[in-house]
């Protein structure tokens, strides 16, 4: 018998447009010792079914038809009180940012206390030494230390661990984890999710694992439901789906999931896989960067931000730029796109040292140009009270000087250029989907024909069917204007696809660069294996079928 | 840790230092440059022009400005605030038995208003449009839009001429009790101290009419606030982690919510502590109440430099004073803010 058995479950949501259907009908079953995955992408309603089971449904969401039941019990309809019995004890939850998840202004030892005491574990005289000991069964060292600590004095991994642990303090039977390691680093990322399929195992426990990220999905889970607009479209086990998808939409998903051994064109579907543009970069350098160092002024002392690096980009070269968080990888391309200034060092672009320009004067400099970003966050780096049609012109405005009919006629061409139809041009930027405004952005970036391109991360914030179409984007437009790309990113999947050249960057410096193949097939540095190996490996498509699972 | 804690106090106060000095000169030189000559108020209206010299001498008023403030400075330097000329009283001890009054009555005031405010708030966060509410935003409303001296009046009219159950609005306390001996100048302190219940509950009865026309004002910054932080906090992610725990909806009203609400509910006290003060006058006014308000406002009216000038001074100490103590609050109730020297 199944531990939890969703039956046909409809959830809709009452907003100001009316009623909104986020689930329509979903079944499922978790068994005992079972590790079963969601993936979807956002909008799917993958959360909301997990939700719904806990009753933690947002204001104005309610479960309209269906069956739940867990271990024989009506989730459906229990009471309130009931719930919150249950809650904790039986089924627990953990979730993404974990930082956020947890009491701000609490001490860590406490919040887990807070369980513990709910569900009768532990009395007042025992709580804290049952604490410290689920606190050591997530691994966290020097646990009577780690007791007294607020969230904001633990990083991110951490942070996720003092979640799991508050989730299973009571050793429920369920776990459900909804989008456990978005926001980590790939590393932290390999270290939650070992941890959380050990103690699954270790405890005999059953979990619910909510992701958008299929290749993870297919490493950790047994077996995996496919969503889309509330529906589930295919179930089955993870290779079966990544050989032999039955669903058109398994089949575009598992197309777009980076991996290794695939390629930019066949991350799109079959029918718009166009040949790849022809494209070879010259070999002239347009980019040096030499001993570029910067130190902030910390708190407690100066903060080596970057520790005196050098590499090169050469005329219509991609390089990717890797690292994780607090590596110096953002700190890097803001100078180099001169929004902030190096403490020291070079960086000559066609021969002229940038570093001399203050980056306050750099606006007004007939260069600032032919240096553009592309930003993270596609709908924060836009003011929203601008059309998408007058976030495109203003640097066309600005900097290149033209009237009103010169910039309609390049916009129009911009935004051929970039795929964004012609009449989401008057929309604002609530207005557009991620895709969209990742795509005005680029369109915005290569609007005054730059010779170099940040890239910072531009496709974090996307759904892979998402990410796929503007990678493919950016490798035509590379073709197309000869542009330079300097592709930030953690996601190494994607930087094998993108880039000739990669600079693996840790604690402010590069430990490893060299031609991508090179660098990604035979990693010299521990640290550059220690990250690829950590990049979650979906099955692949050339691998044998069907290992007994 | 506590000595730690006690030498950023210090470095705080010595922050503060030109601050006060700073209002020290602005309010000497703005006293002065106020029209109206005190020389030619107090000669009387019979006066003629050697009987103002006369009196103007005798102010000191004929020196020099910059004479005049180093004399103001090496007074204030042992502690002598001045003479105010309409009291006849040392301004020191006018503020010493004023300052209290007004303090004993924003205080009790504030302490009315956040006992309902706060869960009125609390109530409204959790049930957003329910009937609580609405009442939340009905008496809110109610609250700042009537003027303190309208509600002033109405409480009057209605609890001593119509009920007759309110003493006469005539100051701090009814004639027929004795004053207690100053301790602290709360005349609730005091006459507890001295054990006269009497005297005490005939401080409280004068105490609760104005009371409750400051508090129905400072109501509505304090419940909006409390309401709005109370539904950001319960909307967040921590909540919800906590919920998913089963924790009890009280456990997470309390310590999860609640505790994360309070810091902007403190900030708000702070300047509504600071905004009644200076400005309940108008109740003072209404209630015959011999506050610090209306000192100051009787003062100004006659130009009575010193009393004026011990006034705003006197109240920069006291925001000083009030800033440290919120601060402090802050560092209390939120690990993440550090006490800083800087």
């Amino acid at each position: 018998m199944s531990l939890l058995s969703i039956e046909k479950l409809k959830v809709s949501f009452q907003t100001r447009r009316g009623e909104v259907q986020a689930v329509r009908g979903v079944s499922l079953n978790v068994d005992k010792g079972e590790i079963l995955g969601i993936v979807g992408e956002s909008g799917s309603g993958k959360s909301v079914t997990s939700y719904a089971l806990m009753h933690l449904l947002d204001k104005g969401g309610s479960i309209t038809g269906g069956a739940l039941s867990y271990g024989g019990l009506d989730l459906k309809n229990a009471k309130e009180s009931a719930m919150r019995d249950l809650r904790g004890r039986e089924i627990s939850m953990i979730f993404q940012n974990p930082r956020a998840a947890l009491n701000p202004i609490r001490k860590v030892g406490h919040q887990i206390e807070d369980v513990l005491r709910r569900h009768a574990k532990a009395t007042r005289f025992t709580a804290r030494a049952e604490a410290i000991k689920a606190l050591e069964a997530v691994r966290i060292h020097d646990a009577e230390a780690r007791y007294h600590a607020y969230p904001f004095e633990l990083s991110g991994g951490m942070c996720q661990r003092v979640v799991i642990a508050i989730a299973l303090a009571c050793d429920p039977k369920l776990l459900i984890a909804d989008e456990p390691t978005t926001g980590l680093d790939i590393t932290t990322q390999k270290a939650v999710m070992d941890l959380i399929s050990e103690l699954i195992a270790e405890r005999g426990m059953s979990a619910l694992v909510i992701t958008h990220d299929l290749g993870l999905g297919a490493q950790y889970c047994d077996r995996i439901v496919v969503m889309k607009d509330g529906e589930v479209v295919e179930e089955g086990a993870p290779e079966q789906l990544f050989v032999a998808p039955k669903h058109a939409y398994t089949r575009k998903l598992v197309d777009a999931t980076p991996r290794a051994g695939a390629e930019v064109r066949s991350l799109l579907p079959k029918s718009k896989r166009t040949p790849m543009p022809q494209f070879h970069p010259s070999g002239t350098p347009l980019l040096e960067v030499r001993d570029l160092v910067k130190t902030y002024q910390g708190k407690f002392g100066p903060v080596h931000a970057v520790k005196g690096i050098s590499f090169d980009v050469q005329k219509g070269q991609s390089v990717g730029l890797v690292g994780e968080s607090g590596c110096g990888k953002s700190t890097t391309s803001s100078m180099l796109v001169r929004l902030d200034d190096p403490t020291s060092g070079v960086i000559r672009f066609n021969g002229e040292d940038l570093a001399q320009t203050p980056a306050q004067s750099f606006a007004r400099d007939p260069r600032r140009a032919s240096i553009q970003m592309v930003f993270q966050d596609a709908t924060d780096s836009f003011n929203p009270r601008h059309t998408a049609r007058q976030s495109i012109s203003e640097p066309l405005a600005r900097l290149a000087k033209m009237d009103r009919t010169q910039r309609r006629a390049r916009v129009a061409e911009l935004s051929d250029l970039v795929g964004l139809p012609q009449p989401l041009l008057d929309r604002f930027p609530h207005q557009l989907s991620g895709g969209q405004k990742a795509r005005v952005g680029i369109a915005r970036a290569i609007a005054l024909n730059p010779e170099f391109l940040v890239l910072d991360e531009p496709t974090a914030a996307l759904d892979v069917s998402i990410q796929a179409v503007v990678l493919n984007l950016l490798v035509d437009l590379r073709a197309k204007l000869g542009v330079s790309y300097l592709f930030v990113s953690h996601d190494l999947h994607v930087v094998r696809l993108l880039c000739d050249h990669v600079v693996v960057m840790k604690d402010g410096e590069i430990i490893e660069q060299g031609p991508t193949a090179q660098v990604m097939d035979t990693p010299s540095h521990p640290y550059t294996r220690a990250l690829l190996s950590a990049a979650p490996k979906p099955p692949t498509l050339t691998r044998p079928t069907f290992s007994a699972a | 840790m506590l000595p730690d804690r006690l030498l950023t106090i210090g470095l705080r106060v010595a922050q503060a230092l030109p601050v006060i000095f700073g209002v020290i000169v602005v309010s000497f030189i703005l006293t002065r440059a106020l029209p109206g000559d005190p020389a030619v108020y107090f000669a009387g209206a019979a006066a003629d022009e050697a009987s103002i010299a006369e009196v103007r001498s005798a102010l000191g008023l004929d020196k020099s400005l910059p004479a005049q403030f180093w004399i103001y400075l090496t007074d204030l330097a042992s502690g002598d605030l001045g003479q105010s000329i309409s009291t006849g009283q040392s301004v020191a001890s006018d503020l010493a038995t004023r300052l209290p009054a007004s303090l004993e009555l924003t205080l009790i005031s504030l302490v009315l208003s956040c006992s309902i405010a706060i869960p009125l708030g609390i109530l409204a966060a959790t049930r957003p449009g329910s009937a609580v509410d609405h009442l939340c935003r009905v008496l809110v409303t109610a609250g700042v839009s009537l003027p303190t001296f309208f509600t002033g009046v109405v409480l009057i009219y209605v609890f001593y001429y119509l009920l007759g159950i309110a003493p006469s609005p005539l100051g701090r306390l009814d004639f027929v009790y004795i004053e207690p001996d100053q301790v602290t100048g709360f005349y609730l302190i005091d006459a507890a101290i001295a054990g006269d219940w009497e005297t005490w509950t005939g401080s409280l009865k004068q105490l609760v009419l104005p009371a409750i026309t400051l508090a129905l004002f400072t109501l509505a910054p304090l419940a909006r606030m409390t309401r709005a932080a109370m539904l950001s906090a319960l909307s967040s992610d921590y909540v919800r982690t906590a919920r998913a725990a089963g924790l009890t909806e009280e456990k997470v009203l309390s310590t999860y919510a609640f505790r994360n609400a309070l810091l902007p509910v403190v900030t708000t006290l702070g300047m509504v502590f600071s905004f009644t003060l200076g400005a309940n006058v108008l109740v003072e006014k209404v209630f015959a109440w011999p506050g610090i308000g209306s000192y100051a406002v009787e003062a100004l009216v006659v130009s009575d430099y010193a009393a004026v000038q011990g006034f705003v001074l006197a109240m920069a100490l006291l925001f000083v004073a009030l800033n440290l103590v919120i601060d402090l609050t802050y560092t209390m109730i939120d690990p993440r803010i550090g006490f800083q020297t800087k």
